[in-house]
């Protein structure tokens, strides 16, 4: 039973194939599995997109969306009727061409991302060697079309969130790619599945082996999230689409669907590098207790998956916007360190698995966070140039 | 197999050309990018995977990103240059071209490299060659690395001294 239901969508997508001709088999196979992607990530985009509305609403003490169907459940459809009934507008000084390139290029690699993902036990759609290299390596031609789109536009306020744009995500890429070498050098592999299986197994019975509970995990993952925040263009590092300078940012002059491709685009790209997370820090489909393991792997991956988008939302909803100096120095002068002391702090963890005297574990986590946490203060405290903080008084506000 | 070089082949050659040819740098830049991404899909096929999605994460995500940063901080990007796309020296470059083409083909049909019999292609995994970098060839890779952490330092060093005479 648990088998069966674990193991579902192979079975179908091997029953369905079993009713095929032999010929087009392997073409048959390629279009189920796109097919199953795509309809499970854009049903994911118009419910996160709802979600996000909804919770941002509350946060900031309104309603949200809730006049299309019941609690405005239907508000996703009337957008999707709206984007695609409205007038596409070129401009008239624009690049045609690349106008249209523009939100073809952001997709389509967005898109291949999804395709080296381990969405459940047995279910990844390309098994490559080195999957995050092809992961971050499609990830990295989204910065060309952020290019194309504010170029092609003829309009400065686009060029100018172009501009921010790629010289934010050239700066974030750094500490992203970093953060997840410490768990490259740990499992020894490049391969997401294999990296999964890593985390297989419970200690003592009960402790799950996520990278997440060990120090360096634990910080890789924070600095992780950070640097995807800025990397999917999210608040509180949205200066390249900042509303009230900017107008939209790099995608000022697209209209219709060609922007809601952008914002599809911005999104599946949220969801790909919180799956990254999800498989480099959160033990991919694994269950988190030994006793839950009879709920099917891709459940976990999802429930993981859903529970980083409600903290990115959550994080949008509560902390203000970064200037660009601030944007710059945070990238480059205390992500950036961090990073490289994280990875002293994997290799520290690596070389101290054959310690072996009473409590050695303890021990061992403590000397590892140690190597992070003084770096840290020290960091933090040097950076903070010695500002005292002082009780910030308001005039007109309580 | 073959048709899929072919096109390849095609669509890398075509690229490269119009990124020579056409008079909108921005456009070049662009057609660069498809030049070198259709040298990353030689190197899949051939199935040297690593080297195929290095090329396209170091040489699509950086080196035309940066291309593209220069062309817009140096000249206004967009205006056509009007000057003509054949040159009048055109005649010296062909000659040129066709002595550099000419020493090529002929050192390689004279050398030893044409009647040697294929290697056997190996089975690469990223963990050989990790593998092989760290080892055998760590003296080089430390080189490389020494070399370019110096143009780094170069490049911030050349930056610096302008902000100074201000």
């Amino acid at each position: 039973m648990f088998e069966t239901l674990d193991q579902i969508f192979i079975l179908l997508k091997q029953g369905v194939l079993g009713l095929l001709p032999q010929g087009i088999r392997p073409l048959a196979s390629c279009l189920l599995t796109v097919s199953a992607v795509f309809s499970v990530f854009g049903l994911l985009f118009a419910v996160t997109t709802l979600v996000e509305r909804k919770a941002l609403g509350r946060i900031q003490n309104r309603l949200g969306p809730n006049r299309v169907g019941p609690f405005g459940l239907l508000q996703p459809v009337a957008d999707g009727i709206k984007m695609l009934t409205k007038e596409n507008i070129v401009p008239r000084a624009a690049d045609r061409l690349v106008h249209f390139l523009a939100p073809v290029v952001l997709i389509v690699p967005v898109a291949l991302a999804f395709s080296v993902l381990p969405y459940g036990r047995n279910m990844v759609p390309v098994e490559l060697d080195a999957g995050l290299l092809f992961f971050f390596a499609v990830g990295a031609s989204t910065e060309l079309a952020v290019f194309m789109a504010g170029w092609s536009s003829r309009n400065k306020y686009a060029l100018l969130g172009a501009m921010r744009g790629i010289a934010q995500m050239i700066s974030y890429e750094i500490p992203l790619v970093l953060s997840t070498l410490a768990v490259v050098m740990v499992a020894g592999t490049l391969s997401l599945p294999q990296i999964v299986s890593a985390q297989g197994g419970y200690l003592f019975g009960w402790i799950p082996q996520w990278h997440v509970l060990t120090p360096w995990g634990l910080a890789g993952f924070v600095l992780f999230l950070i640097a995807a925040t800025a990397e999917s263009n999210r608040a509180p590092f949205d200066l390249p689409e900042a509303e009230s300078e900017l107008v939209a940012g790099y995608f000022t002059e697209y209209s219709g669907f060609k922007f809601a491709l952008f914002f599809l685009g911005e999104y599946w790209g949220l969801f790909a590098v919180s799956g990254l997370a999800v498989t480099f820090f959160l033990g991919g489909w694994h269950a988190p207790l030994p006793m839950l393991q009879w709920v099917p792997s891709w459940l976990w991956f999802f429930g993981k998956l859903l529970f980083l988008l409600s903290l990115f939302i959550w994080v949008r909803g509560t902390v203000p916007r970064l200037r660009t100096d601030q944007l710059m120095n945070y990238a480059w002068k205390f992500l950036l360190p961090l990073t490289l002391v994280n990875l002293v702090a994997a290799a520290a963890w690596h070389y101290s698995r054959s310690w072996d005297f009473p409590a050695a574990l303890l021990w061992r986590w403590l000397a590892c966070a140690a190597i992070i946490a003084i770096p840290y203060v020290l960091l933090g405290a040097a950076l903070g140039g010695g500002r005292q903080k002082t009780q910030r008084i308001y005039r007109y506000a309580d | 197999m073959e048709l899929v070089f072919v096109i390849i082949a095609a669509l890398t050659l075509v690229s490269a050309i119009a990124a020579m040819s056409l008079r909108n740098l921005v456009h070049c830049a662009l057609w660069l990018v498809l030049a070198l991404g259709g040298l990353a899909c030689l190197y899949i096929q051939l199935s040297a995977e690593f080297v195929g999605f290095a090329q396209i994460l170091v040489y699509i995500g950086a080196v035309a990103i940066l291309i593209v940063f220069a062309i817009l901080l140096t000249r206004g990007a967009g205006v056509g240059d009007k000057s003509p796309t054949v040159s009048g020296s055109w005649i010296t470059s062909v000659c040129v071209g066709l002595l550099v083409l000419g020493s090529l083909v002929f050192s390689i049909v004279h050398s030893s490299a044409i009647t040697r019999p294929l290697p056997q292609s190996p089975d690469l995994t990223v963990k050989k060659i990790g593998d092989a970098l760290m080892t055998r060839y760590v003296l080089p890779l430390e080189v490389i690395a020494l070399l370019l952490t110096a143009a780094l330092i170069g490049a911030v060093i050349i930056a610096m001294r302008d902000e100074e005479s201000k």
